[in-house]
């Protein structure tokens, strides 16, 4: 518990951002369909709740055939992120046996493995999903499982693979095979710890992919119709011809549920990577010493310069002069 | 040049690849499609019959490996059939009709991102911790959205309540009709201004990160310091010696990204009604229109091989270590 | 011996939110015209710090905490009187850059642009201070690769297609292209075997003596700087310990630390003998310790070691007159040491 909580304190703001906004959705997730007010398929008969207008009776308002949006809404965010973290685990547990397996054991596993990975990389997923899914007759939460992630795993593979090539020549790693550790050992104990980071990084990034890919494969028509996606909310609408008859909270509301839970996939993301590269974080950026902005391609500042008050009109008035080094008298005040 | 030809060979090595599990999916699908197919479509010709069988599997039409290989005769010669939905339209057909609507939106727009995107992103990068940098958070909320979701939205707001811009098509059809005057063009290009503003809006943000980070990463290295240090101008240091180099790992990017942009825009091109191949694979799929749906990935996947291997050779041209690395194998 | 470089006092920090880490710690050291003055000092001893501190090539967040380096070059002053490189604008510092104070990296690779040609390279340098016209500067550049010996077909090279000796002479040779008075050079020979190594030492050599540039020569390696130099700094945690001619140091040095880099490699000459390393290891610069620093791991400490000021006194040994070898141990005096004048 205690080295959970050093790790968040040591995330970068825009990580911990991204983690409080994911977790709102998780917690969505958990308890919406509990505390939804409606069955989100129970079609209200009722022509004055046909496509109505957000009422206190129903939060969200009601689609075409009368199903209040909100109990879709939270239902949808269940069904969705279930599937999308399902398919970042599977999918990352791929990648990383994959990537950590080919690096280490190099020569002509890795060349097949990689070829594997970079055919996978390169050829569209959507078009192959869509094709796939076109074909079976039902189409239901476990093709679009089994499909998303074997077409997630090549992207982490490649990333694991190139980090692993790196530790795996750090001398730490030889000297524990020279001692004889076993390989699976040296992967377990040794390998994996120091890439931690990066395999988180990439199963937000998969889990992304994942929400994304099976959004837009609902919104096509390619899954079970009868589930309550935000995916399929969206498909509804879009086939209802939600947006033309100017029903704002039947598509905006799901559509946004999307953005949302992507951006704090994405801050999550930024957020991962600015912990293993400390230097990307943009607070590394501009220093401010002695409360004046310094540019990391500025000339090394001089404590003397920066506390100068004086100087400073003189210095920025010098700035516009040209390169006059012959004529000029120093300006700045007086040196400790 | 070693290093393009050992990229060709891979291009052809997942173009067969991508053939293949054309092949072979349906005919691993629980179910006989042909049959679904044809109790469908009743008035299909023996000969479609024959056709499709020899596609999908099902039948008697040989082994497994002669159908296999007349398979590949028909892709090679670009010979997919006769289209179902439209019967007896042919499926070449169809895909000429919409690939140059698709490929000029997606093609220019993606440019135009990438472009814009790496622009700012150097400038990010350059100022590492200025108001252009922070403002990424923001930008990346737009990364997130999905791109048919903007799509609705902008089509709502911009089409709908504002009137400033069509809602959807790709040119004015009560007006006038596809062909090289004026007014065609016009309105082409005015239907095609909201997906374009689509795609550039939802990928800038994420062409700017990369690049922006690819700087920060590059500034740090020792022939940017010795640069600054010999005194060069600073428009100099950014562009020949930051940004040229921080290029490359940008390009190998945007590579492998043109799948997601490609497929992204497929489904926006959906919600204007859009006549490029995003709309024909909606229908195909609706409809079970096989021959097509087989026939539009098999295009969509070569188009972003070739594009990938473009990208191939403007790395090439941009990285004399590329050609020489192959050079002294 | 008019001095050209004259640095005083310099402090050179690393603020780091867990507080400043002091990489150079109030520093003296004067660079004469056309004289080699030999910087050396363990990794983390701060000579490269002090070097790229001196020419504000620092990134953050390495921040300039204190004293002056004053430049008394003939081409360019300051209304007549030498100019501080701590107080000059950006722009001012673009011109004095490179040309007058050039800088040889340690490892040419890294400091050569990958994707540019040695031509373009070498022409940035020329271009960015002479401003020729394009005829002159092409002459200039081929004229340059002639000075450190490397063929004109070169010119069109990357990088990556030359040799690692090629690399540093290309270095060396962009270094030279505006006629520099100093040259500062970062361990340029560290990454090459030992029959390059020499090649490229008597290139510099031969340079120096043509041209009459003033060298500051960074290395850990004190061998090197016993042939080379004029004049040897000795550098340890941020703060200078001795300094003097090579002569007077070879013969008879005057900090144990000093003694200790000398005992630890062998001499070709004389009888066999064992060799000594210096235990421990260099202190962390955050919370420097109160006087000498290499007092932990020094064989003459005392208690009273804490309290040095490390200021450098004058050292007069059997073979050096006072005013030129300095050392901050007040402890170790010439009575006291000699007993241990190495062989």
């Amino acid at each position: 518990m205690r080295t959970l909580a050093g790790i968040w304190r040591n995330l970068p703001l825009k990580a911990k951002a991204g983690a409080v906004l994911f977790g709102v959705f998780a917690l969505a997730a958990i308890i919406g369909p509990e505390v939804a007010p409606y069955d989100p398929s129970y079609a209200n008969p009722d022509p004055s709740l046909l496509m109505a207008r957000p009422s206190a009776q129903h939060l969200l308002g009601t689609t075409q055939t009368g199903q209040d949006v909100l109990s879709q809404l939270l239902v949808g965010i269940r069904l969705t992120i279930e599937l999308a973290l399902l398919v970042g685990i599977i999918a990352t547990a791929l990648s990383v046996a994959v990537g950590v397996t080919s690096a280490f054991l190099g020569g002509v596993w890795d060349e097949i493995l990689s070829l594997v990975s970079n055919v996978f990389l390169v050829i569209p997923a959507l078009p192959l999903l869509i094709l796939v899914l076109g074909y079976l007759p039902q189409k239901g939460q476990l093709p679009t499982i089994i499909v998303l992630s074997v077409l997630g795993w090549p992207w982490g593979a490649r990333v694991i693979r190139a980090q692993t090539l790196m530790v795996r020549s750090r001398d730490f790693i030889a000297a524990s095979r020279e001692s004889g550790e076993k390989a699976w050992r040296i992967i377990a104990f040794e390998i994996i710890p120091n890439e931690v980071s990066l395999i988180a990084a990439s199963f937000v990034n998969t889990v992304l992919y994942a929400i994304g890919t099976s959004v837009a494969l609902a919104f096509v028509g390619l899954t079970d119709l009868n589930s309550w996606s935000l995916g399929t909310i969206l498909y509804w609408a879009q086939s209802q011809q939600a947006l033309q008859l100017g029903a704002w909270w039947w598509f905006v509301p799901p559509g946004l549920a999307v953005a949302l839970i992507g951006t704090s996939l994405v801050l999550l993301n930024v957020g991962i990577d600015e912990l293993g590269n400390p230097r990307l974080r943009a607070s590394r950026g501009a220093a401010k010493v002695a409360g004046r902005r310094v540019w990391a391609t500025d000339p090394t500042p001089v404590l003397a310069q920066l506390t100068a008050g004086r100087g400073r009109l003189a210095a920025f008035a010098r700035s516009f002069s040209r390169s006059s080094l012959i004529d000029e008298t120093p300006a700045g005040g007086e040196l400790r | 040049m070693p290093f393009i030809v050992r990229r060709l060979a891979f291009y052809l090595v997942a173009a067969w690849v991508a053939i293949t599990a054309n092949f072979f999916i349906p005919r691993a699908m629980p179910g006989n499609p042909v049959e679904s197919v044809v109790a469908k479509y009743p008035n299909l010709t023996p000969d479609a019959i024959k056709a499709l069988e020899l596609m999908l599997g099902g039948g008697q039409q040989g082994s497994l490996w002669s159908q296999y290989v007349t398979y590949l005769g028909h892709v090679f010669t670009f010979n997919f059939g006769a289209d179902i939905a439209n019967f007896p339209t042919p499926v070449s057909s169809l895909l000429a009709q919409t690939i140059p609507w698709t490929l000029t939106l997606v093609g220019v727009a993606t440019v135009i991102a990438f472009a814009a995107g790496t622009g700012l992103g150097i400038l990010a990068g350059w100022r590492h911790g200025g108001w252009l940098d922070r403002s990424l958070p923001g930008l990346m909320f737009l990364q997130a959205v999905p791109y048919f979701f903007l799509a609705l939205v902008l089509v709502d707001v911009v089409g709908v309540e504002l009137h400033w811009l069509p809602t959807g098509q790709g040119y004015n059809g009560a007006a006038t009709q596809p062909g090289w005057d004026w007014a065609f063009i016009a309105s082409a290009v005015q239907h095609a201004v909201l997906p374009a503003f689509t795609i550039v809006i939802t990928s800038v943000a994420g062409w700017m990160l990369q690049m922006r980070n690819v700087m920060i990463t590059t500034i740090g290295e020792d022939y940017v310091v010795a640069a600054q240090a010999k005194g060069l101008p600073s428009r100099r240091v950014i562009y020949t010696y930051a940004a040229r180099n921080a290029l490359l790992p940008q390009l190998q990017g945007f590579g492998l990204a043109l799948g997601f942009v490609v497929s992204g825009a497929l489904v926006m091109e959906i919600v204007f009604a859009y006549p490029g191949i995003g709309l024909l694979l909606l229908n195909a799929v609706s409809s079970d229109d096989y021959p097509l749906m087989q026939a539009i990935f098999l295009v969509i996947t070569f188009t972003v091989l070739v594009a990938n291997l473009i990208v191939d050779m403007v790395i090439v041209f941009f990285d004399p270590r590329v050609r020489a690395r192959e050079a002294t194998r | 011996m008019s001095p050209i470089l004259e640095i005083s006092d310099l402090s050179v920090a690393y603020r780091t939110p867990a507080g400043d880490v002091r990489a150079v710690e109030q520093v003296s050291l004067t660079l004469n015209a056309g004289e080699v003055v030999g910087l050396c000092g363990e990794s983390g001893s701060g000579k490269s710090t002090l070097a790229y501190g001196a020419t504000r090539l620092l990134r953050p967040p390495a921040l300039i905490t204190g004293g002056s380096v004053r430049y008394h070059g003939r081409r360019i002053t300051h209304g007549g009187a030498p100019a501080d490189i701590l107080t000059l604008s950006r722009r001012e510092l673009h011109a004095l850059r490179w040309r007058e104070i050039a800088i040889v990296f340690q490892s040419a690779m890294n400091a050569l642009n990958p994707v540019l040609r040695v031509r373009n390279q070498l022409l940035d340098a020329v271009q960015a201070h002479l401003r020729l016209p394009g005829d002159e500067a092409r002459d200039k550049v081929a004229g340059l690769l002639d000075l450190v010996g490397i063929p004109r077909d070169r010119l069109r090279s990357y990088p990556h297609e030359l040799s690692g000796g090629m690399r540093q002479r290309v270095m060396i040779a962009m270094a030279l292209a505006s006629d520099p008075e100093v040259v500062i050079m970062d361990e340029p020979t560290t990454a090459l075997d030992v029959v390059v190594q020499r090649d490229i030492l008597a290139q510099i050599v031969e340079l120096k003596e043509t041209l009459g540039f003033a060298i500051c020569f960074i290395t850990h390696d004190l061998s090197l700087l016993l042939e080379l130099a004029d004049r040897i700094a000795v550098m340890y945690a941020g703060r200078l310990l001795e300094t003097g001619s090579s002569q007077a140091i070879m013969r008879d040095p005057a900090h144990p630390y000093t003694r200790g880099l000398l005992n630890s490699f062998p001499s070709l000459h004389g009888p066999r003998r064992e060799l000594v390393g210096i235990p421990g290891s260099p202190p962390d610069l955050r919370d420097p310790l109160p006087g000498c620093p290499f007092a932990p791991r020094c064989a003459h400490a005392v208690p009273a070691c804490g309290a040095v000021d490390m200021t450098l006194e004058p050292w007069s040994g059997p073979a050096s007159a006072p005013a030129e070898h300095l050392t901050a141990c007040p402890i170790v005096t010439p009575e006291a040491s000699r007993k241990e004048v190495l062989s």
